[in-house]
């Protein structure tokens, strides 16, 4: 018997029960939506972490010195750990504090960041409008910012905010440029930042310690050896074995990729498993559709039907459930994730979740197909033909 | 007169947990080609169990049995499948339509399994129920037929084949007497063009119409005799005028 005689006969089968056809493939459905719409959610997360980690600078280690160990930094540590560590091309101390800021009425609080211009360099961060603080606003001693997205648009909405002066903490500082927004959902926090010269930082903290150094390595491939020389630096002056936190992007990347990857196949595992119970769905359904055609099947046999017809009827109706099922599983899932990229701003339907639910939804349909269309091929035809 | 089917010895016996029930026991016959014999018996004699051997649906416990001279006593479950499929037809009291199907495709069945291309198969079928008169209602389905009507389109699935011999048990059974004489006449004029057949059924007046009776009791012949040709001859001219009128 040919395949197509087979998928018209199961596709009449099916018709011909319509409501336990649908609420059987119900099962499938909702197991490759949620596969899809899972993974695709699960990897617009990964994505968003790995464009802000990346929009954190390229090459970029962060060095946090560790107080517990009597560690403390200063401005000048940056220029020594320079001439120190060859594998860096560039450093800018950092030095923090939560702060509020003001604009007539307008209040926002937020981060103040005093550095040094080759901040703007390291962080690979872009100018929006103005300029970034240079050489002579730190020998002058300048009073000038640069705002952070989120800043400039809570003080400023859309009036232009160059050359005003905002209050931060009380003091007064002209704003001379404002940076573009690094995007990304988990990148909120890089724009909201208001980045001043060391000196004005240190007046507003009331501190001369440095929060941390921002170093770029030379390459992505010396990286790994320029943050074992910090550490290995640091670690001598200081004489302790834990002078300082030195950790590459590439570091941050890994681990934050890591974390994201066991989510998605996590996300993906649940979803899975929902899909598994939809083909136990299909099997429970195909068990009873075949005690219920056993005369069918008897008849069949006694005109001449031969076992493995009988087995392909059975397991070709299955499959055509699940495969069913599976499709219009697609149309939703891929609904669904439209939605989640729109809602995120990250991600897009992944073209790898839709083949992996379409194909495990037909090995769902094969696999939980076989043992009831092997059980009506194995039917005794004259027990088959005389049941009632 | 080539011989179609020929018994050796044929038992069947059913175990069911402790009980043991002989319903064939040591039946030996042979049938000619052409023929139309009638197997008879009362209830729980082994007619039904006789017939679904000689369909090659069942296997015997013990004994023979040559279909067209081949042994197929000891042949797998797929050569039987296909041997029923070939040369096999098979009516049964019941009809066994398949309701999801209209006339023609149940009639198509054997043909699929057999398979025979669609256009083919279409041909065929149409022209099977042509012979037992019901090219009008070949888009019919089971439920939308008479009894009589049905037992037709089963006979002419039986038909479509082609097959060696054809077998009905109690083809009559659920049928009135008007649609039963239908059905008989329909026998009568495959009978004489030529086919095999062999008729288990309860109705004296069906069985005077063949032209040999083998009786059954208790899993055995009782008696294996010719009609008498004169009484059958005048049924069944009566039979073919009532038929071709
Ligand atoms: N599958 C089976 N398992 C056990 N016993 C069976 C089975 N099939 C038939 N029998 C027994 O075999 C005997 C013969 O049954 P069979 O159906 O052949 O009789 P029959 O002559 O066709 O009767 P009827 O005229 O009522 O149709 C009966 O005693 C019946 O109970
Ligand atoms: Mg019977």
């Amino acid at each position: 018997m040919s395949l197509t005689e087979s998928l018209k006969m199961a596709w009449r089968a099916l018709v011909g029960n319509r409501l336990r056809a649908i609420l059987t493939m119900l099962g499938i459905i909702i197991g490759v939506a949620a596969v899809i719409a899972l993974i695709t959610a699960g990897q617009a997360a990964t994505s968003s972490v790995t464009s802000s980690v990346q929009a954190l600078g390229s090459n970029l280690i962060s060095v946090s010195p560790i107080r517990s160990s009597g560690v403390v930094l200063y401005p000048q540590d940056s220029a020594w750990l320079l001439q120190v560590v060859p594998q860096i091309k560039a450093d800018a101390p950092l030095v923090e504090a939560s702060v509020t800021s003001s604009y007539e009425t307008v209040s926002w609080s937020t981060t103040l960041i005093g550095t040094t211009p080759a901040a703007l360099g390291i962080e690979g961060r872009k100018l929006a409008q103005g300029r970034f603080i240079s050489a002579q606003d730190l020998s002058g001693n300048r009073d000038v910012a640069v705002l952070g997205q989120t800043v400039a648009q809570s003080l400023f909405g859309a009036r232009d905010p160059m050359r005003q002066t905002i209050s931060v903490n009380g003091t007064p500082f002209t704003v001379i440029g404002v940076l573009q927004a690094t995007g990304g959902a988990f990148g909120a926090n890089a724009d909201n930042v208001i980045i001043v010269p060391v000196p004005a930082a240190e007046w507003v903290a009331g501190t001369t310690q440095l929060t941390g150094i921002e170093a770029q390595a030379r390459s992505a491939a010396i990286a790994p050896l320029a943050v074992a020389q910090i550490t290995a630096v640091l670690n001598h002056r200081f004489a302790t074995t834990n002078a300082a936190s030195v950790v590459s992007q590439d570091q941050i990347l890994s681990t934050l990729s890591t974390i994201t990857a066991t989510l998605t196949l996590m996300l993906g595992g649940i979803a899975g498993i929902s899909l598994l119970v939809g083909g136990i769905g299909i099997m429970n359904i195909m068990l009873v559709t075949v005690s219920e055609r056993t005369r069918e099947i008897g008849l069949r046999k006694a005109l001449g039907a031969s076992r493995q017809a009988i087995l392909s009827q059975f397991l070709i109706e299955s499959s055509l459930l699940s495969v069913a099922g599976g499709a219009i599983g697609v149309v939703v899932g891929v609904g669904l994730s439209g939605l989640l990229t729109h809602l995120l701003g990250a991600g897009g339907v992944s073209i790898s979740a839709v083949a992996l639910a379409l194909g495990f939804s037909l090995l769902v349909g094969i696999g939980f197909g076989i043992w009831p269309a092997a059980n009506a091929s194995h039917l005794d035809p004259v027990q088959a033909l005389y049941h009632d | 007169m080539t011989e179609v089917v020929r018994v050796d010895e044929l038992s069947r016996i059913f175990r069911t947990g402790a009980v043991e029930v002989q319903a064939v026991r040591s039946v030996s016959f042979s049938i000619e080609e052409g023929a139309m014999v009638a197997i008879m018996g009362p209830s729980g004699s082994g007619k039904t169990t006789m017939m679904n051997m000689l369909g090659c649906l069942d296997r015997p416990t013990s004994g023979r049995y040559f279909l067209g001279g081949e042994d197929v006593a000891k042949k797998t479950d797929d050569a039987l499948a296909r041997i029923r499929n070939r040369r096999i037809g098979f009516v049964f009291q019941s009809y066994n339509l398949l309701t999801a199907l209209n006339a023609l495709e149940n009639v198509e069945l054997p043909l699929v399994y057999r398979g025979m291309a669609s256009g083919e198969r279409h041909r065929v079928a149409a022209q099977t129920l042509a012979e037992v008169g019901l090219s009008e209602l070949m888009s019919f389905r089971p439920y939308e037929l008479s009894g009589g009507q049905q037992q037709r389109v089963g006979i002419a699935r039986a038909l479509a084949g082609t097959p060696d011999l054809l077998l009905a048990d109690e083809p009559t059974g659920n049928l009135d007497s008007v649609s039963g004489e239908e059905i008989l006449n329909l026998f009568l004029d495959l009978h004489q063009r030529g086919r095999t057949l062999i008729i288990v059924t309860h109705d004296e007046q069906v069985a005077l119409h063949c032209q040999r009776i083998i009786r059954l009791k208790d899993g055995r012949v009782l008696s294996d005799q010719p009609v008498d040709p004169a009484r059958r001859r005048i049924k069944a001219d009566l039979g073919t005028r009532a038929l071709t009128s």
